[in-house]
């Protein structure tokens, strides 16, 4: 045992994958995808230098933004998207507690619980823009479509934590409830829904943000709402108004954060 | 918990009296301002449209069976863009949202006045505009193409990655930090053997979650292109 063998034995810190081979060869394939997604992306870079002064423009219109001259069509839009948003909402919510409560595999019967799930997985598997194309063509534009598809989305959502919550409700308060007697309502009523609630409200709070959010981007589809004239500003290439557009979102869904987080608070 | 009388005899009550008006109130303003949505949006809709709906259906399911999968052909590339821009948009969204996560977790923060708001505001209006609309901006910008979609992607996914990254750096052990650093370690030390190992299982979980979320969202980024 020399001093300069024991110099030499320099610690080092433990590969994130220990097998030398499979460490070398995803790092290899990482290699190779990156080239062929670079190499094989198109970009036009005449055309970003051509924008590039229209991109400052779009910035510079946020010193101030114009909230003036589109002031009805944006206070349409923006109410438009607010009742799309409580209406779907609710009814989402409303339709989803049943699909819900037959979800979970701890209160429904096999086939309703199949079926349920089912159900939940074919609304949530769906992007809410392709939903969105597809109900507009059966229900012509306007924010009908838009609220047939939020609500949709919201189901999908709303009932699959719902029913996980239903399975991992706390059993003991349930059969005592169901140890006095009662019937199959009157078990979910004061054994069930007690124990689900506090979570579920700040869970519907959560989905009143999301929907609104998604009704600002509907409207480009033709589904109702701000994104509508979100749109036609960006089309006419006026920056002014959609940097207003732009700003008041983002404030209304600051609002809305805070406000479902202050009721959260003190649901809970 | 409140006791009513029927008759003479003591019945148990679930609520006192002002608390079920209370409730009962609030139901009302509830379903109120529902009906008085629901009537606004009945004003715009063209109800024909609407009756309508299962002829329609029926024309849509008639003409998408059987699916014409000679079309196939001219999928695959749009299909290998949109797994780029899923992939390269998150590339980009995470390399951003590892310094802003940094700035923004309360314990590893450089400075708590002034990179700590400036962190957090990035993470909120990135989280609060929609890719879309962020496409919308970058076509306009940059032209359409795979650039816009990259860079819509990328800027939606930093408010995302960030702050469910600065969460885990919030959440770390800090005694594991304290035993690097009695080592003697320099700072840049510490963050890679006291803070990175404990972040790396939550930022791996992020990395893919975001990924797969990108490329449902890259599917419908595409639908800004006739325009432009």
């Amino acid at each position: 045992m020399t001093a300069a063998a024991a110099v030499s034995r320099r610690w080092r810190p433990p590969p994130l994958i220990k097998r030398a081979w499979l460490r070398w060869l995803l790092g290899l394939g990482g290699v190779i995808y990156l080239g062929l997604a670079f190499g094989t992306t198109e970009v036009n870079w005449a055309r970003v230098w051509e924008g590039l002064p229209r991109g400052a423009r779009f910035i510079a219109a946020f010193f101030p933004p114009d909230f003036t001259s589109r002031w009805g069509e944006i206070v349409e839009g923006i109410a438009e998207s607010i009742w799309m948003t409580v209406v779907s909402t609710v009814v989402g919510i409303a339709i989803s507690i049943p699909v819900g409560i037959g979800a979970a595999r701890n209160i429904a019967p096999a086939p309703v619980f199949y079926l349920c799930r089912a159900f939940l997985a074919l609304s949530r598997s769906f992007q809410e823009v392709i939903l969105a194309i597809f109900f507009v063509k059966l229900f012509g534009f306007g924010p009908f479509a838009g609220f047939v598809t939020l609500a949709f989305a919201t189901i999908g959502f709303y009932g699959k934590l719902l029913a996980e919550d239903i399975e991992d409700m706390h059993p003991a308060q349930a059969e005592a409830v169901r140890a006095t007697g009662a019937g199959f309502l009157q078990w979910i009523n004061f054994g069930v829904q007690p124990q689900v609630m506090p979570r579920m409200i700040g869970l519907g709070l959560y989905r009143l943000d999301i929907n609104f959010r998604e009704s600002a981007v509907l409207g480009i589809v033709g589904a109702g709402g701000i994104g509508a004239t979100l749109n036609t500003s960006f089309e006419r290439y006026e920056f002014d108004s959609a940097a207003a557009i732009l700003l008041i979102i983002i404030g209304l869904v600051m609002l809305a954060e805070y406000c479902s987080g202050y009721l959260r608070e003190w649901v809970r | 918990m409140a006791i009513g009388i029927e008759g003479d005899a003591k019945v148990w009550r679930r609520r006192t009296p002002l608390a079920q008006i209370a409730i009962w109130a609030a139901w009302l303003a509830g379903a109120s301002i529902f009906l008085a949505c629901w009537q606004l949006i009945s004003e715009k809709t063209i109800w024909p449209f609407v009756l309508d709906a299962p002829a329609q259906a029926a024309d849509l399911a008639a003409r998408m069976v059987p699916p014409d999968w000679s079309f196939m052909a001219k999928l695959w590339r749009p299909l290998w863009e949109t797994v780029n821009i899923a992939t390269l948009g998150t590339a980009i969204g995470v390399l951003v949202a590892i310094p802003v996560a940094y700035c923004a977790a309360r314990n590893t923060t450089p400075s708590a006045i002034l990179a700590r708001p400036l962190a957090l505001f990035i993470i909120v209006s990135s989280r609060s505009i929609n890719s879309l609309i962020w496409a919308l901006m970058l076509v306009t910008i940059v032209g359409p193409g795979v650039l816009a979609g990259i860079l819509a992607i990328g800027l939606r996914s930093i408010g995302f990655c960030a702050k469910l990254l600065y969460e885990a750096i919030e959440e770390i052990d800090a005694s594991q930090v304290e035993a690097v650093r009695a080592t003697g370690a320099s700072n840049a030390q510490v963050t890679a053997y006291g803070i990175v190992p404990q972040v790396m299982p939550a930022f791996a979980g992020v990395l893919v979650f975001r990924w797969d979320i990108n490329i449902r969202e890259s599917t419908v980024l595409g639908l800004l292109r006739p325009w432009c």
